[in-house]
């Protein structure tokens, strides 16, 4: 392949001779093309200001640095497993085993994780390993074999949590203290680093060969392939990926709790598809941004506080989050699309 | 037969060759022994009938697809080419037809995909990667297009440029285009043609395959048709009607049928004073066994008029069916009041590309065809069958999915279901353009038969030759309106231009 700036045809003279268009500016077109990412952080600004408001009714003070770390540790398993959804998500695909995963991983967490330094970074090594490695078979059913992607997360959904119960049967085990407070430092919102870790890990993921094969494969799966995209080879990427983040997902979910349980897990299979949806990534693939899955992830938390600040009985809490949810969902398509149309 | 070209400097070896290929897909044999071959600089175009093999030829050259038969050759050498990977290596580029975009990546991206530029730890370096593709639109005389722009966001004819900007910028020695001036406009394929003499000049080899005969008489140097699967011969020069007979076997003169005698004189649809988006005060009479042609430049509401009678867009006015006003909000509307329409594009408006013919052609009968709620049985094969054999379709089984189906194939699915339906006012809107030439044919019997049946016909063609054939009268629309009514026999495709043009006095 010759270099771009070599030309092999003369160039057009009237090109030169008629001038360019004026171009429209960079940032006119981030907006113009990111407003699910603008819509999911306008959200998460609103969320934070709300939480504020009620939080002051309550208790007529300010949320301080103890609301901050909390919310910030309690977020950091949803945000890894947004993330990991999101992978499979771009591929216009769903993982619905990342609770198993995280169980899973959770699960090993609490029965191998030891008071040594060793053991500490030796298992957190394996449980991301495995959790990799899980993802590697969804990928390969899903890529190889051919099954639909919801049919085959949900089949290894079961197995993994099957294997998790084995694990540990019963709650319990247990986590060094220094382990949680290195994860999910209970005094200070240390846990921040984590996320911004995680920003730029899809910062690089966004300008990789690999990110643009996964996004391409959910733009269009033949153009992508015409491309000379490996799309097998993406979409294995795509789920071993989403383990992965599942995986590390579960270890801050048992760092946060101090001790292991088999079941927790089971709910982020489908809080990852939320905060996906609010931050922004479009479901049937191609477009979004994981700055925006993690601001979706953060609302998707801020709601649950927000109606624990609101007295709202806890019986009716888990019909006020979905109220909540499909408001935040329609609203920011509607918005989207009049942003769109607009444009 | 492998050929050669004399030059100053010895034999050169033909850029590119097929020797007797074959392939063929389920029971149709879509290449059968084709023989060609292509020289270093020179422009060589395909030409033949929707399904004479000229996009397998294509494929088959540009390594998608690996042939039943026969060996196809680069630079005078037998290769074996696994996927287009090969075919690049070998210098071997093709623009597709359908387009092979991302819709929701830049064009930036999309020119250089695989090939980014590169920054600190190996990540993609976007703003460079903007300029590169900058500099490349503007070498390439298309800096109108913006680098940053998503592709979902440019027109069809940008995307088309950008598609042939991204197989230019790899230095292909062979050049294989297959239909790439469908969606571009006069501007843009001169444009594409100052391209092509280009690269001739450097010595490239350009195959490209075409409906439009000028523009092939134009560029091409050379001229192989096809017919069937294989190459009826190659010619540096050779006149329309020759190249008609030749890819038809059918002779050019008795192309347009006489419409028929109009029998009744009993308005079927009376529209007065039609507006809307891009409509202004449009007024018509359709009669009962009437061909009413509307013809025009393009977007000069052609397209609005024929949606909005089908209640597919917003309109006001009145509009009188058999007599009696009519409200027609929706196309179910429309429908009930017996109307149909086929429009041009078929991939997005009418058919269910994955079901099978017979669910096609039923699906505006289903109550007909169901008993105790349930569809099928003997009655739809039936009906289906009747329909397939009327309309010459040609499709290996009611069961097969309309997908497998040429355009001009699957535009007749689409007429089938609305004369099941037995509607008797039809909106035909350009249902003849991309077709070849035989199923054009077919289809202009077929409408002479619905006339004659006592059908009402609004039919809308960008070929004005068409319309001054064809139809009892031509309504021209400019601007919205209707600019001027050109009655038979007598109408000549000037006539229609003319009145296309022509400052309108009715106008101020």
């Amino acid at each position: 392949m010759p270099p771009i700036d070599t030309p092999a045809v003369p160039p057009d003279p009237t090109a030169a001779a008629g001038g360019r268009r004026p171009r429209r500016g960079k940032v006119t077109h981030f907006l113009g093309q990111n407003v699910g990412l603008v819509l999911a952080l306008v959200m998460l600004v609103a969320a934070i200001v709300l939480y504020c408001a009620v939080y002051w009714a309550e208790t007529q003070s300010l949320p301080g640095n103890f609301e901050l770390t909390s919310t910030v540790n309690n977020t950091m398993p949803l945000v890894l497993a947004a993330i990991g959804q999101s992978f499979v998500v771009l591929t216009r695909g769903l993982d619905l085993s990342i609770g198993g995963t995280m169980d899973l991983a959770n699960a090993l967490a609490a029965v191998h994780i030891h008071d040594s330094p060793g053991s500490m970074v030796l298992w957190s090594v394996i449980v991301l390993a495995i959790g990799a490695g899980l993802g590697l078979v969804n990928g390969l059913l899903v890529g190889v074999g051919r099954l639909q992607p919801i049919l085959a997360t949900l089949a290894t959904l079961s197995i993994y949590q099957g294997i998790a119960i084995k694990v540990l049967p019963q709650p319990g085990g247990s986590i060094p203290p220094v382990y949680t407070s290195v994860l999910v430092n209970p005094f200070q919102p240390y846990a921040l680093l984590y996320v911004l870790l995680v920003a730029l890990v899809w910062y690089a993921f966004r300008r990789s060969r690999i990110g643009v094969a996964i996004f391409a494969i959910g733009n269009d799966e033949q153009s992508a392939r015409a491309n000379g995209i490996d799309t097998v080879r993406a979409r294995v990427t795509s789920f071993t990926l989403s383990g992965l983040f599942a995986g590390a997902a579960g270890l801050f979910l048992a760092a946060t709790a101090t001790a292991g349980d088999a079941t927790t897990g089971n709910g982020f299979t489908l809080t990852s598809i939320v905060a996906c949806v609010l931050g922004g990534m479009n479901l049937f693939g191609g477009r979004g941004s994981g700055i925006g899955v993690i601001a979706g992830a953060f609302v998707t938390t801020m709601i649950v506080n927000i109606l624990f600040f609101s007295n709202i009985d806890p019986l009716y809490q888990s019909f006020y989050e979905g109220l909540f949810l499909v408001v935040a969902v329609v609203l920011s398509t509607a918005i989207g699309r009049f942003l769109r149309r607009s444009r | 037969m492998s050929e050669a070209t004399q030059t100053a400097g010895g034999v050169v070896p033909p850029a590119v060759e097929g020797i007797r290929l074959a392939k063929a897909f389920g029971g149709v044999q879509a290449v059968d022994s084709a023989t060609f071959s292509a020289r270093p600089g020179e422009v060589h175009a395909l030409v033949g009938e929707n399904g004479a093999g000229k996009s397998t030829l294509i494929k088959l050259l540009g390594g998608r697809l690996r042939p039943d038969a026969g060996e196809v050759r680069a630079a005078g050498r037998k290769v074996e080419l696994h996927g287009a990977d090969d075919a690049h290596a070998l210098g071997i580029w093709t623009v597709f037809q359908e387009l092979t975009l991302l819709p929701w990546m830049t064009v930036a991206e999309n020119l250089l995909i695989r090939r980014e530029p590169r920054g600190r730890l190996g990540l993609i370096d976007r703003d460079r990667m903007v300029g590169e593709a900058d500099r490349v639109l503007t070498w390439l005389g298309i800096d109108h297009i913006d680098p940053r722009a998503l592709i979902e966001d440019l027109s069809l004819a940008q995307r088309q440029m950008v598609e042939i900007a991204r197989v230019i910028i790899q230095d292909p020695s062979t050049l294989l285009l297959d239909e790439p001036t469908s969606s571009l406009g006069e501007k843009e394929v001169a444009w594409l043609f100052e391209l092509i003499q280009g690269l001739r000049a450097d010595g490239k080899c350009i195959i490209f395959t075409s409906h439009r005969w000028n523009e092939i008489t134009s560029i091409a140097d050379r001229i192989t048709i096809f017919r069937n699967g294989a190459e009826v011969g190659t010619f540096t020069e050779i006149d329309e009607d020759r190249a008609v007979t030749l890819m038809t076997g059918r002779q050019l003169e008795a192309f347009y049928p006489q419409p028929p005698a109009r029998a009744h004189d009993r308005a079927v649809l009376e529209v007065e004073e039609l507006a809307g988006e891009g409509l202004r005060n449009a007024s018509l009479t359709l009669h009962a066994s009437e061909i009413l042609g509307v013809g025009g430049l393009a977007g000069h509401g052609h397209r609005e008029l024929f949606f909005s009678l089908f209640g597919a867009q917003a309109h006001s006015g009145r509009i009188v069916v058999d007599g009696r006003p009519a409200r027609i909000r929706s196309p179910r509307d429309a429908a009930r009041l017996g109307m149909a329409l086929v429009p041009e594009d078929r991939k997005t408006e009418g058919l269910l590309l994955p079901l099978s013919v017979r669910a096609n052609l039923t699906l505006a009968v289903l109550p007909a065809v169901s008993s105790l709620g349930l569809i099928g049985g003997a009655r739809e094969r039936g009906l289906a069958q009747g329909m397939v054999d009327a309309l010459k379709i040609r499709t290996p089984g009611l069961g097969n999915p309309v997908r497998q189906l040429s355009g001009g194939n699957q535009q007749k699915v689409l007429l089938g279901r609305w004369l099941l339906a037995d509607s008797r006012i039809l909106l035909l809107y350009d249902v003849t353009r991309g077709v070849d030439v035989a199923t054009k044919h077919e289809i202009y019997e077929l409408m002479m038969r619905l006339a004659g049946e006592g059908r009402a016909l609004l039919y809308y063609s960008s070929d004005a030759e068409e319309l001054a054939h064809l139809c009892h009268r031509v309504l021209v629309m400019r601007e919205g309106r209707i600019a001027a009514e050109l009655s038979a026999p007598g109408i000549t495709a000037e006539d229609i231009v003319t009145a296309a043009v022509r400052e309108s006095r009715a106008a101020d």
